[in-house]
């Protein structure tokens, strides 16, 4: 293609944050068990419930971020 | 079976009450309602909170709230796929969609194809992935239908007419139908954006009160999954020559997550925003709903524990609906009959929102991209706006049709099919927003995914959607919409390299700058 490449958001390495929640839960061998259990809940069930809301956390420093370069 | 009158009255009050909300949001912020982006778009000015509530009533829908716990109620493990589907996606949101934002204001986008149109300047491209977007959607509208109808099974509201040429047709389904289209033809996005808001408030009261109320009725949640087969529990095991269940899962996580974006009700629900940092700041609140999901995927293990299945007053519904009258008949055990009435109405409303969503996203791309395009290309905004408004009606009374005459396990299949066809349009769309390729390349890979996808969802009967690949003598079980991604993007990227090699080339509308 002869158009250029859009131009890319400079790299910063709150971005990496964003990669956190892919490998906890793209990883089953990792979470695909009962134990350790958690209120009786099994950690397959819990250590991916838990990943919500650490998802949600990892975006903040990212957000933060943009937020300070006014993008 | 018939219910409770209390459950019946407070469920009629909860339902009219919202029809009227949906029908007073022509008024709401009102605007000339003949423009597409007014009467598709909300006029793109909902800010965070409503786009919240818009969205969430967008991506879970009624029929989540009955499939997801069904199928753990008949597979387990394999049923929780929703739950990392539902966390991936948000980091994938806030760095994608701002794009898609930023480019679509710029421009004036209504649908996704519209920006297909304007990056690669290729039409039959752009029907291409209209046309997708359309044939998907529709049956996701009729399991928007048959969710409302098992509640009302559940209920006991069995009044049916019988019509010529249709046969037996359930009144109050009729009667929902009516209120959706109604609401919908005249208040648009506005009148879905105010029903989101009470539809989330009652799921939220529904799922905060299933799950303190019914594991402490069972015992807590030790027993709920002390009462599931243990080879449920967990994902199985791979084999040396197998990639095995696990690979299986994290497949469909993918793959859902790539379709989900596609879905034009999606689009239409994020290009609604009022800015791109509303798109930002609702990656990082739109989690809360899949905690919700959380609790709901797990009302099927309580379920399982409660024993609804073997209990004689259940048995007509699991006979008529399977696994997805789990949910009604667990709620019907449980609780108190006034609260019942809250519940069902939460789900039939919870029918409602993503139902119009869906049919609005449907009416933008055929007057957008099917009716402008290539219909009326000399039409008036008003003529435009019309179009829209004629289609969303149209689709929705197909899905009705396909309700009342077919059996629900087409509509399941369809949607099914439906998920791994808009898979194909995410070259197009969600991978042009950072890579051009080849417009005939991209048109080519989505006829090869369209094929393979199809093929191999009809070697497994439509019953499911991970086919397995066997390659150099290993077995790789997949999510099919993946499997024929992947396919979709080789053929799309060989033919890019051809053009290259060849220097064909094609003009963009777009500029790097749209896009930040």
């Amino acid at each position: 293609m002869n158009d250029q490449p859009p131009p890319r958001r400079k790299f910063h390495p709150v971005y990496l944050l964003l990669l956190l929640p892919f490998a906890a839960d793209l990883w089953p061998p990792f979470y695909n068990r009962i134990d350790p259990q958690l209120l009786g809940i099994p950690f397959f069930y819990w250590w991916q419930t838990m990943w919500i809301v650490l998802a949600a956390l990892c975006i903040l420093p990212a957000y933060w971020h943009e937020m300070r370069q006014g993008k | 079976m018939t219910s409770h009158p209390i459950t019946l009255v407070v469920f009629f009050a909860l339902f009219a009450g919202v029809a009227l909300l949906g029908l007073f949001g022509a008024r709401w912020r009102a605007a000339d309602l003949s423009q597409l982006a007014e009467w598709g778009l909300g006029g793109r000015r909902f800010g965070t909170v409503i786009t919240w509530f818009l969205m969430g009533g967008d991506l879970y829908t009624a029929y989540t709230f009955i499939a997801v716990p069904a199928l753990m109620f008949g597979a387990g493990a394999t049923g929780f796929f929703a739950i990392p589907y539902a966390t991936i996606m948000y980091p994938m949101l806030f760095l994608i969609f701002p794009r898609l934002w930023s480019v679509s204001r710029a421009h004036g986008y209504v649908t996704a194809a519209d920006f297909v149109r304007g990056r690669f300047d290729n039409r039959p491209l752009a029907l291409a992935v209209a046309l997708t977007g359309i044939v998907a959607t529709m049956p996701y509208i009729a399991l928007q239908l048959m969710g409302m109808q098992v509640v009302i099974a559940a209920l006991g509201l069995n009044y049916a007419v019988t019509v010529p040429l249709l046969g037996g047709v359930s009144l109050p389904l009729i009667a929902a139908f009516i209120v959706l289209a109604a609401y919908t033809y005249t208040s648009g996005l506005r009148g879905t954006a105010l029903v989101a808001v009470v539809k989330d408030l009652l799921i939220y009261a529904t799922v905060l009160a299933a799950i303190i109320i019914i594991p402490s009725e069972l015992g807590g949640y030790a027993k709920v999954f002390a009462s599931v087969d243990p080879k449920l529990l967990v994902l199985g095991k791979g084999t040396a020559d197998n990639l095995g269940p696990g690979f299986a899962y994290v497949s469909l996580i993918i793959g859902s997550t790539l379709a989900l974006f596609m879905y034009p009700h999606a689009v239409t629900g994020l290009l609604s925003a009022s800015s791109r940092h509303v798109v930002k700041r609702n990656a990082m609140i739109l989690p809360a709903y899949s905690v919700a999901l959380a609790a709901v995927a797990l009302l099927g293990y309580m379920a399982i524990s409660a024993g609804v299945k073997a209990m004689p007053a259940y048995a007509p519904g699991f006979a008529s609906f399977g696994n997805n009258f789990a949910v009604p008949a667990l709620f019907l055990h449980m609780f108190p009959a006034w609260f019942v009435g809250v519940a069902f109405a939460a789900i039939a409303i919870g029918a409602l929102v993503p139902a119009s969503m869906m049919a609005i996203a449907c009416g933008n791309l055929f007057s957008r991209n099917i009716y402008k395009d290539f219909i009326n290309p000399a039409c008036t905004p008003a003529q435009e706006s019309r179009a829209a408004k004629m289609t969303s009606l149209t689709v929705k009374l197909g899905a009705l049709l396909f309700v009342l005459e077919m059996q629900t396990t087409y509509a399941i299949q369809l949607q099914l099919l439906g998920g791994i066809w808009i898979c194909q349009t995410v070259p197009a769309v969600l991978l042009a927003l950072y890579v051009r390729l080849n417009p005939w390349g991209l048109l080519a890979g989505w006829a090869a995914g369209m094929a393979s996808g199809t093929y191999m969802a009809w070697t497994l009967g439509f019953k499911g959607s991970t086919y397995v690949l066997h390659i150099f003598g290993g077995a790789i079980p997949c999510y099919a919409a993946l499997s024929a991604l992947v396919l979709n993007l080789l053929v799309a990227g060989i033919i890019t390299l051809i053009a290259q090699a060849m220097s064909v080339t094609s003009t963009d509308q777009t500029v790097a700058e749209d896009y930040i």
